[in-house]
């Protein structure tokens, strides 16, 4: 059988700069293949490439072959009559991908629409039996929603319905479940398997992330820096990998564990009791107590919405708590900003997500790094100037780099910088929110190595929030599992590792994809065994628990279950929850 | 010196353009009256309206002045008083803006709320209100028209500051204990500075248009003095025999406001720099 989808010599250059060089492969029909790589790697380049689409400034050069058409070779009439019809595309977030102000439904048929390919009506039987092919709740009513009506996952399997209804021959997903929570992450990905699969597509999926391509791919395409690392099968790619760069990306997606674990001595430094916080009237946060001694790590998870960013916000001062106490160092911290010292300020320092928007564009990095020395120390000129230095040295960046805007570097580089402001300040707690979440594996990893040494070396306490169980796992002594606001399950590494968990821990952990072929289809969707019951006493967990008790679950609070270095929210007795989630 | 060439050097050739006409401009008004010819309000020509000659190299005006010599000595209105004025009002709008986008809440509340009544009042009624219980004076023409244009840069500016202020690293800021000032003024204000310039533009040729439409009321610059508003206003006869008295304060105005223009446009906003 001849190859649905060849790409011969692909060459895409933007002024004198080559983002793709000499990339060549070809699909069987009904395949699907992996591109990989970090960003930059001129993944989504190639991907758009095969719609006839470059960046404006760019040239496409090479062979693009679909079928028999050369894609690379058609006119703006040809590409338009492709688009949409034959080469389908998804993109990253679909949130951002749908008019907010159109009904699902008209957006989804309008493929079908504007290539005059069926009725109105067909169309929306069609979208219909799509809705129902890609489980989304409410296949016969989810049309007449508005955008803002779902939540992401949803709205990113609507995108796969757009892309799919008109049969294309070719599906582009672009990092389509990057931007979900795992627990969604493999309903999508289910979805789409089984979706692409009865369209009979071919598909091309590109990811940075290696353990959902292995569920997803039959070839891998390895790239850096626009050249071809390593193609092949995905089972040799995965499992015996040739190329040196491959094997590095294999080895940032699985943490090691630390060298060496904290030595947690003398009394707890950060110390939160019974904190409760809202914003208005909407509770986040309830009843959350923690202990953090001087130089340990204290990991929290929970999914988007559970309240892990307004933790630090609390900590931090940012949002006022309603009730409870923070203290540190046995000294309790005033509610909100006003009213703390600068000491206090000092003393706890916040590390940002998106260093892009964290880092001020208008300041250089020597501005960035010098402020927090001046406002704190009183550093001034050639004494701060040294310091600045100092603090990069320890992020392992070049002294020179002082004098660059922060616009000028690169992601990972940024992300060094917002973590030496917050070192400026000389923390004793350090509040990391998701700070790898937005960088590539190898980047990310490389900033938790660094954070993990400054760490043991100057005894910062750090709170750790992520929504990543493996990266927690490997890297904290403690961890404090969230959800809905309440902390159903708080631990010790040691206590976490053995293996008693809640429910809902237990989802989160059986939802982080394995780097082997076929665990999506081992991974079991646990559906909730009880209607969803809405109480403030009930287990939050409730409508989503697999394992719910009917008549106590929905009928009083669960009680606090304590055991050798952890504890945890449920009904059910410790032995029972050892034999559920073994 | 150096610094103003290398300045010039790096911007675009409409930037340098732009540069060149409001010097030429702002060397008319500060030496104008020195240089020109005859006294601003001397009676020279025998005919009115009459054209280019050499004793008049931009003709004669409705009375009989020398259009040169009045041009010479309105430039420094125009560009004084216009310029005063629109920085006058940019600068407490973008205070006020900057107070109520930190500070937020009832201040904010405040503030927007006392702009909106100020925006309501038709600023040709309260500027004829304020010259008819007042006088008409330099200072108090300068009073009216910065704050006629207080609230429309007010909006601006506070549109943009609350736009930055929900960036995090303002709240990286504020966790780090900053005053509202520092906030204000380090972090928010160098990342709105780019729009607010062509603000700035945008409200000087306001400026000028609300000068001159005093001045033909009679209550703004008082003769025989004029803004370059109103030697256009005054000769507007002149237009049917197409007398250079009309033509050139017109181009005067257009070469100054676009020239204002190009030159704030063509300053790189920051994040296209590097």
């Amino acid at each position: 059988m001849s190859a649905h989808v060849s790409v011969r010599n692909l060459r895409i250059v933007a002024g004198s700069k080559a983002i793709v060089d000499g990339v060549s492969f070809e699909i069987a029909r009904g395949k699907v293949l992996a591109l990989i790589g970090e960003s930059g790697s001129g993944k989504t380049t190639i991907a758009l490439a095969l719609m006839g689409h470059s960046r404006f400034g760019a040239t496409i050069s090479g062979e693009v072959l679909l079928g028999e058409t050369r894609v690379d070779q058609l006119d703006e009439a040809g590409l338009q009559a492709l688009r949409g019809r034959r080469v389908a595309y998804v993109a990253q977030s679909a949130a951002s991908a749908f008019n907010p102000s159109r009904t699902i439904m008209s957006q989804v048929t309008e493929p079908l629409l504007v290539h005059r390919l069926a009725s109105k009506a067909d169309a929306e039987v069609r979208a219909v039996d799509l809705f129902r092919a890609l489980a989304l709740p409410f296949p016969e009513s989810i049309g007449a929603r508005y955008p803002h009506q779902l939540s992401g996952g949803q709205l990113q399997r609507l995108m796969a319905a757009m892309a799919l209804i008109t049969r294309p021959e070719l599906v582009i997903l672009d990092e389509p479940t990057t931007a979900l929570d795992v627990t969604t992450q493999v309903e999508v990905l289910k979805a789409f398997k089984a979706a692409i699969a009865s369209v009979g597509a071919t598909a091309i999926y590109v990811s940075h992330d290696l353990a959902v391509v292995a569920q997803m791919a039959d070839q891998i395409l390895v790239l850096n820096q626009g050249r071809t690392k390593e193609q092949g099968a995905a089972e040799q790619i995965l499992h015996a990998p040739t190329d040196d760069y491959t094997r590095t990306l294999m080895a940032a997606a699985s943490p090691t564990e630390r060298s060496a674990p904290a030595v947690v001595a003398g009394d707890a430094l950060l110390k939160v009791e019974g904190v409760h916080a809202a914003y208005g009237r909407l509770p986040v946060l309830h009843d959350i107590s923690l202990q953090l001694a001087r130089g340990a790590t204290l990991g929290v998870i929970g999914e988007s919405g559970s309240g892990k960013s307004t933790l630090a916000r609390v900590i931090a001062g940012l949002l006022p708590r309603s009730a409870g106490s923070v203290r540190l160092g046995g000294e309790e911290l005033p509610k909100g900003i006003d009213g703390r010292s600068r000491e206090q300020f000092r003393r706890v320092q916040l590390v940002f997500q998106n260093a892009d928007t964290a880092l001020n564009p208008v300041h250089t990095v020597g501005q960035t790094l010098a402020r927090p020395l001046a406002f704190y120390h009183g550093l001034k000129g050639a004494e701060a100037k040294a310091e600045v230095a100092r603090l990069l040295d320890m992020i392992r960046l070049p002294a020179d780099l002082a004098t660059r805007n922060v616009r000028q570097l690169s992601g990972g580089q940024k992300q060094r910088v917002n973590l030496a402001r917050a070192l400026a300040a000389r923390p004793d707690v350090l509040l990391c929110d998701e700070v790898t979440s937005a960088l590539d594996t190898v980047v990310g990893a490389a900033i938790l190595e660094l954070i993990d040494e400054l760490r043991r070396e100057l005894g910062i306490a750090t709170v750790f929030i992520s929504h990543d169980i493996s990266t927690v796992r490997a890297f904290c002594d403690q961890v404090l599992v969230l959800y809905g606001g309440t902390a159903v399950e708080q631990a010790d590494a040691a206590a976490f590792a053995r293996g008693v968990h809640h429910p809902y821990t237990d989802l989160l952990m059986h939802s982080v994809p394995e780097m082997r072929a076929g665990w999506l289809e081992q991974a079991v969707t646990r559906k909730a065994v009880l209607p969803s019951e809405v109480g403030d006493d009930l287990c939050r967990f409730l409508p989503r628990c697999p394992v719910a008790i009917d008549g106590r679950c929905n009928a009083e609070a669960a009680p606090l279950r304590a055991g050798d270095g952890f504890a945890l929210l449920c009904h059910h007795e410790l032995q029972t929850l050892r034999e559920l989630t073994a | 010196m150096n610094h103003v060439f290398s300045f010039a050097r790096s911007l675009p050739l409409s930037g340098r353009i732009g540069l060149g006409l409001v010097l030429f401009w702002l060397a008319v008004a500060l030496v104008g009256p020195l240089l020109a010819p005859h006294p601003v309000g001397a009676f020279v020509d025998q005919d009115v309206f009459s054209p280019v000659t050499a004793s008049f190299p931009l003709g004669s005006d409705y009375l009989g002045r020398d259009v040169l010599s009045r041009l010479m000595w309105g430039a420094r209105y125009t560009v004084f008083l216009g310029a005063g004025a629109a920085m006058l009002a940019c600068l407490i709008g973008t205070s006020l803006a900057l107070t109520a986008a930190v500070r937020g809440g009832w201040v904010d509340e405040v503030l927007s709320r006392a702009m909106d009544t100020l925006i309501s009042i038709p600023s040709k009624i309260f500027a004829l209100v304020m010259v008819a219980a007042f006088g008409s004076s330099l200072g108090l023409l300068l009073t009216i028209t910065a704050i006629t244009y207080v609230p429309g840069n007010f909006r601006i500016a506070r549109a943009l500051a609350v736009n930055v202020v929900s960036l995090d690293f303002v709240t990286v800021a504020q966790a780090r204990g900053e005053r509202g000032l520092h906030i204000a003024l380090r972090e928010v204000l160098p990342n709105m500075i780019h729009p607010l310039l062509a603000d700035f533009g945008l409200r000087f040729v306001f400026i000028v248009l609300l000068l001159s439409g005093l001045s033909f009321l009679g209550l703004g610059v008082q003769p025989p003095h004029a803004d370059l508003g109103s030697l256009v206003r005054e000769n507007m006869s002149g237009l049917v025999d197409g007398a250079p008295a009309i033509v050139v304060p017109a181009i005067a105005i257009a070469t100054l406001t676009v020239g204002a223009n190009l030159l704030i446009d063509s300053l790189k906003p920051v994040e296209k720099q590097g």
